[in-house]
C-alpha cells in the first residue's frame, strides 16, 4: 500500500474524532445500559452523568436518555464502575474465535 | 571565492564549536555540563548573556531534558544546539530516537569521551559510537577547523533532509587543544546559510498531535486520508539517511566556494593515489594515521590514509573504489562492539562484500579511554599486519588490541 500521498514525515494528525483509527474495533465487552435504572432517563431529566463525565474517549453523550457512541467505544467498563444506579452492565463481544 | 579578510584566531575544540553554533545564529540552547563538554555550555551562555547571540539558553537538570528542551524548540520553529559527551550522550538515547523520528533538524556537538565503567573521562569514541543507530548523521571532525566548518555544514544538512546531526570530535585532544582557526565572518554565514523552515510547525492557532500511537500499518486519519504507518515512516528515515549523501556533497562544496575549504567527500584520502596498503581511522586518530603513514612511507611501503569523517550515513560504494587498489586494510577503531569487533571495521567488511575488492582486513581497537596511540605503534600495527598475510588469512575473526594485555 503507498501511504506516501499524505506527505508527512513523522507521526502527526488533527486533534479530530476518530484520528486513532475506529477504537471501537479494540472492543472486546460493550455497555448495555438499562434505562429502567439510569437516573437521566428514569428521572426524565438532565442529572447524574457520572458516565459521560469519566469516559475516557468521550463517547457517552450528556443526553436523555445517555447513547454510546459505539464506533469509538472501547469497552473499558469505567461507566459500569462509576454508576451509581448500577444500570450499565459490561457484556461480551461475540467474536470469530472458536476456542 | 574566499572569506575577503581571514580572521585566524587560536581556539580549543569546545570553542571551535560554540562559536559555529554562534554563527549559525541558534535560537535554542539547552545543554547540561559534562566533561570534557562543559567549555561549550560556557561559551554558549556567555555568549547569550552578553547579548551577542540572540538565543535562549535554557538551564535544564539532565541531558535526557536537554534534547527534549530541544526537541520541542524545534518543532516550535527554532534552530536549536545542544552539546554533550558519554554518559550525558547515553543519557540522551531515548531523546535522540525522538529527535531522529520526528525529523527534526536539531545539531549536537558530541564531545568523545570514554564511558563507565570503570569511570573515565578522557577521550575514546564508545559514546557515539553506542548511538550509531538512533537515526542521526554522524560526522567526525579531525581538528578545530574542521568542528567549527561542521557544525555550520551541519544545519545546513540537517535542515534539507529533516535528519539531526551529531558532529562529533575527541575530547581533549581536540576539544582543549589550541589551534588556528579561520573564522568566517556572520555576513558570509548568513549567505550560506538559510532561515531554518521546519517541516511541520507546532502552532496553537492551528493544532496538531505530533508522534502520536501510530499502528503498524497505514490507516485513513480523522480527514479521510490515508496516513503513513510507523514503519513507512521509519523506511522514510532510512531513506533520508540513504540520499542524504548527495546533499552533505553538494554543502561541503557549497562551502568550499565560499570559504575556500571544501567538504565534497565522505572521508578524507590522503596520498591513496598509488597506496596497496590503507590505513583507516576517524577522527582526530586519522590524522595520526597520516604520520604513521608517512613513517612507513619512508621505508618504502606504500600506504595511503582513509580518514572516516561521514560515518552515519556510511559511503559504501565509495569506500568500495577508495579502497580498490589496496591488498591490505588496517583499521584502527577507538571503540569496541563487544564480542564483535570495532565499529569501523564491521562498516568496511559489509561495504566490501561481494565487491571485486579482495584486500586482506586487520583490525585494531586502540585508545580506549585516553589511552595515548603514537604513530609509531600504528606503523608497528601495520607491519605486524603485513607479516600475518604469510598465514594466508584473509580476514581475523576477532580484533587485535594494542594494550597491555
Amino acid at each position: 500500500m503507498q501511504t506516501r500521498g499524505c506527505g508527512h514525515i513523522c507521526g502527526e494528525s488533527s486533534p479530530g474524532i476518530g484520528e486513532a483509527g475506529k477504537t471501537g474495533e479494540w472492543r472486546d465487552s460493550y455497555p448495555l445500559i438499562d434505562h429502567k435504572k439510569c437516573i437521566p432517563a428514569k428521572q426524565g431529566k438532565a442529572a447524574c452523568f457520572q458516565c459521560w463525565l469519566y469516559c475516557p474517549d468521550a463517547v457517552i453523550s450528556k443526553t436523555v436518555p445517555v447513547q454510546v457512541d459505539m464506533e469509538y467505544c472501547k469497552g473499558c467498563g469505567i461507566c459500569a464502575e462509576v454508576c451509581p444506579a448500577h444500570a450499565i452492565t459490561m457484556v461480551a463481544e461475540e467474536t470469530s474465535c472458536s476456542s | 571565492m574566499s572569506d575577503g579578510n581571514p580572521d585566524i584566531q587560536i581556539l580549543d575544540g569546545n570553542r571551535a564549536a560554540a562559536l559555529g553554533a554562534k554563527l549559525s545564529r541558534v535560537r535554542v540552547i539547552a545543554a547540561y555540563p559534562i566533561t570534557p563538554q562543559t567549555p561549550v555550555t560556557e561559551a554558549l551562555s556567555e555568549f547569550v548573556e552578553r547579548g551577542e547571540l540572540d538565543a535562549q539558553y535554557i538551564a535544564v537538570e539532565s541531558e535526557h531534558s536537554a534534547l527534549a528542551v530541544c526537541t520541542s524548540a524545534s518543532i516550535a520553529g527554532a534552530r536549536a544546539f545542544t552539546a554533550t559527551s558519554s554518559h550525558g550522550l547515553a543519557y540522551m538515547h531515548e531523546m535522540l530516537h525522538w529527535a531522529a523520528g520526528t525529523r527534526l533538524p536539531i545539531v549536537l556537538a558530541c564531545v568523545n569521551r570514554a564511558i563507565g565503567a570503570p569511570w573515565n573521562v578522557l577521550n575514546d569514541q564508545q559514546d557515539s559510537i553506542s548511538q550509531r543507530d538512533t537515526g542521526w548523521i554522524q560526522i567526525y571532525a579531525r581538528n578545530n577547523q574542521e568542528i567549527l566548518d561542521s557544525v555550520i555544514q551541519a544545519y545546513k544538512i540537517a535542515e534539507a533532509v529533516y535528519v539531526p546531526v551529531m558532529v562529533c570530535y575527541d575530547g581533549y585532544i581536540l576539544s582543549h587543544t589550541e589551534m588556528p582557526v579561520d573564522i568566517p565572518s556572520q555576513q558570509n554565514v548568513d549567505r550560506f546559510l538559510p532561515q531554518y523552515r521546519p517541516h511541520t510547525v507546532l502552532d496553537s492557532r492551528n493544532p496538531k498531535n505530533y508522534n502520536l500511537v501510530t499502528l503498524a500499518n497505514p490507516r485513513v486519519n480523522a480527514e479521510g486520508v490515508l496516513c503513513h504507518g510507523y514503519m513507512e515512516l521509519r523506511y522514510l528515515l532510512q531513506e533520508a539517511l540513504q540520499n542524504s549523501r548527495e546533499t552533505i556533497a553538494k554543502v561541503g562544496q557549497e562551502f568550499g566556494e565560499l570559504f575556500g575549504r571544501s567538504y565534497t567527500n565522505m572521508f578524507w584520502k590522503e596520498r591513496m593515489d598509488d597506496a596497496d596498503i590503507v590505513i583507516v581511522a576517524m577522527g582526530s586518530l586519522a590524522m595520526e594515521a597520516i604520520v604513521a603513514s608517512e613513517m612507513l612511507r619512508g621505508e618504502g611501503y606504500k600506504t595511503g590514509v582513509l580518514g572516516l569523517r561521514v560515518f552515519r550515513p556510511f559511503p559504501k560504494a565509495d569506500v568500495v573504489k577508495a579502497l580498490s587498489k589496496s591488498r591490505l586494510v588496517v583499521i584502527f577503531d577507538k571503540n569496541i562492539s563487544y564480542g564483535s569487533e570495532g565499529a569501523a571495521c564491521s562498516e568496511i567488511k559489509a561495504a566490501l562484500y561481494g565487491s571485486k575488492v579482495n584486500a586482506a582486513i586487520r583490525n585494531f581497537i586502540v585508545g580506549l579511554g585516553g589511552r595515548d596511540v603514537a604513530a609509531k605503534e600504528l606503523a608497528d600495527a601495520v607491519k605486524k599486519s603485513l607479516a600475518s598475510l604469510t598465514e594466508g588469512v584473509p580476514n581475523k575473526e576477532y580484533p587485535e588490541w594494542i594494550c597491555h594485555i
